[in-house]
């Protein structure tokens, strides 16, 4: 079956980004598809290429990245809730007139369209919120 | 559509008689908008979601439901923390000819509001109905 994951929830603030993430490793593991996790409302901090957890807690940025480059799973950050929340690439922020940035590839930034495609092109879409 | 004809013999101790079954147009995408309008910027980004999709051509549905049907009390503007509300964006719903829209009678009725008072004219409707709307749209995402 094909899938895409919808993750409202924040890291390491409630259940929703490690379920999110074990629901993922599992979909895969039984041989179904998933094609994208999209990262909304809260769930755009999951995207923070600075996230340093301590050693003993599982680390979520690492997580998904590792979802991307084992299994070619997309993961979009909607723009305009990362933005309004200090999560930006380098692109914006050249744009935004800021020093550093806080998202790195694998991660994008990109519309809500690609969400509504997202829901429609699968045969699942999975909310995991806070 | 017509706000009148779902009150018409409108009794407070059968909800289900306050009821009309939803229009018979389904849609691709539902968002369920369960959360109230202040205190989380949930429902304003479900509604921002709905927009989006309305923008692409989507056929869009929208159900109210528990805290969420706040939103459609008037005076769910700008507040005092400088969230910018709601109710600029109900007021774009037309523009995005999103007009199939649904409140949960019982979700009304705990909330002690009247479909008369809200700012959109709704669709009130029925648990059964809801469930309907639910099986009948490709996509449905929850706030």
């Amino acid at each position: 079956m094909r899938y895409g994951i919808l993750l409202l929830g924040a890291p390491y603030s409630n259940q929703a980004a490690h379920s999110a993430l074990r629901f993922a490793r599992t979909i895969i593991a039984r041989g179904h598809q998933l094609d994208s996790v999209f990262f909304y409302h809260e769930g755009v901090h999951n995207a923070a290429r600075l996230a340093a957890p301590p050693q003993d807690e599982p680390h979520l940025v690492d997580g998904w990245a590792e979802l991307q480059r084992e299994h070619g799973v997309k993961l979009d950050v909607c723009i305009a809730a990362a933005l309004r929340r200090g999560l930006m690439d380098e692109e914006q922020a050249g744009r935004h007139g800021k020093e550093g940035h806080s998202v790195e590839r694998p991660f994008e930034l990109t519309g809500l369209g690609q969400l509504v495609d997202l829901g429609l092109r699968c045969d699942r879409l999975v909310t995991f919120a806070p | 559509m017509n706000v009148n004809k779902a009150n018409e013999g409108m009794n407070d101790s059968n909800i289900a008689h306050t009821s009309i079954t939803p229009p018979s147009a389904t849609g691709e995408l539902l968002v369920i908008l369960g959360h109230a309008p202040h205190g989380s910027s949930l429902l304003r980004e479900g509604l921002d979601m709905a927009l989006v999709a309305a923008a692409f051509g989507r056929r869009v549905s929208l159900l109210f439901m528990g805290q969420g049907c706040w939103a459609l009390q008037p005076g769910q503007g700008e507040g005092a923390l400088g969230q910018k509300g709601t109710q600029s964006t109900l007021e774009m719903l037309e523009m995005y000819d999103i007009d199939n829209i649904m409140v949960e009678a019982e979700s009304l009725e705990r909330l002690g509001l009247e479909s008369s008072d809200l700012v959109l004219s709704v669709s009130v409707v029925d648990a059964a109905s809801v469930q309907q709307a639910i099986a009948s749209h490709t996509l449905v995402m929850n706030f």
